[in-house]
């Protein structure tokens, strides 16, 4: 087997926690994108082109609700803004790499994905030669595994109407739990998740889920904040750790 | 398929893989601060915690729902506590989600 090979299903070795957090997701999506009156072949081709479980789920609920294409469209647009910062972290490991592999591991950039690749471009043993083929490893296992989960989750939405009320979403808070969890090693990182948490409950019932970014803005700003604050006061942090 | 199907497919793909991939289109002709750098380490955390913290406590999409008659705020509750002392992965997804439906099965029958 080639060190390419090896590299390649290393990432999806890795990304597997990831499928089976996203294995009930995609079930639920397939099951309430038939539920909400979206036809089977669009479902599919939903998973297929847009390939974004979050906007996807938002984007069938405000489809059952009846609402018109230009809200549906900038609900996207926002809920998936935050992969441009995903892709900014990731841009300096993946800037060397020609067109033809950027454009598929763009179009594949998941939280899942985007969680088990930048741990990976951190960790410094690894070929760096070879960390792409680790990523397009991530990515095919995420997109293989969402595809069949939606088409599983549609066919079942079908034959089980009730399906849609089993509260299957759950599996999503409980991945995501999963990944930011062990990232709140520093306190600043800390006040942002809390900031964050608190924004989003607070501003919940803004128009077009704009509390969701105004959320993350507001993390980031205080995150930020925390560490230079800290940074500007070490003889004070060194006290207080002591304590 | 109708054909709001198919403007919905065709913008939510575009505008989707509009946003992952202008920055990998440009990127050899960009740097970034070190402001923004930093600002950017903060992001994942920042953006998941904004998603489930309100999945978690307003479920519903109603209102707080502090009750423990929520199995999100349980179920989620219990993800927390296994994340921190285990930091595995598919432990917390296996265990929170097995104290999920428990709860929802006591709960609902």
């Amino acid at each position: 087997m080639s060190a390419k090979t090896t590299a390649l299903l290393r990432g999806a070795r890795d990304t597997v926690p990831m499928l089976i957090g996203a294995l009930p997701f995609g079930l639920i999506f397939g099951t309430l994108a038939v539920a909400s009156g979206l036809s089977l072949p669009a479902t599919l081709l939903m998973s297929a082109l847009v390939f974004a479980g979050s906007a996807q789920f938002i984007a069938v609920s405000l489809i059952a609700s009846g609402t018109g294409l230009v809200v549906l469209l900038l609900t996207t647009l926002i809920v998936n803004l935050r992969h441009m910062l995903y892709s900014a972290s990731l841009m300096p490991h993946v800037r060397h790499l020609p067109q033809r592999w950027k454009i598929p591991l763009a179009f594949w950039l998941t939280d899942e994905s985007f969680a088990v690749v930048h741990r990976h471009y951190l960790d410094p043993h690894p070929p760096k030669e070879l960390k792409h083929w680790y990523y397009l490893g991530s990515c095919l296992a995420m997109y293989s595994n969402w595809f069949l989960c939606t088409l599983l989750g549609a066919l079942l939405g079908n034959a089980l109407p009730g399906l849609a009320d089993w509260g299957l979403d759950f599996a999503m808070v409980a991945t995501f739990t999963g990944i930011v969890v062990p990232l709140l090693r520093t306190r600043p990182m800390l006040l942002a998740a809390v900031v964050a948490g608190l924004v989003a409950v607070l501003a919940y019932d803004l128009p077009w889920k704009l509390g969701l970014m105004l959320a993350a803005l507001a993390g980031v700003s205080a995150g930020v904040l925390a560490e230079r604050w800290l940074a500007a006061q070490p003889a004070k942090e060194a006290i207080n750790e002591s304590v | 398929m109708s054909q709001f199907e198919i403007v919905l497919l065709l913008g939510m793909a575009s505008i989707t893989f509009a946003i992952r991939y202008t920055l990998f289109a440009v990127g050899d002709r960009v740097r970034f601060s070190p402001l923004v750098q930093q600002a950017l380490g903060y992001v994942p955390v920042a953006v998941l915690t904004a998603i489930i913290v309100p999945a978690m406590l307003m479920p519903g999409g109603e209102g707080l729902e502090l009750t423990p008659s929520n199995a999100y705020l349980v179920g989620g509750v219990v993800a927390v506590l296994i994340a921190a002392f285990s930091r595995n992965l598919l432990l917390t997804i296996f265990g929170s989600m097995l104290v999920f439906f428990l709860w929802r099965w006591w709960l609902f029958g």
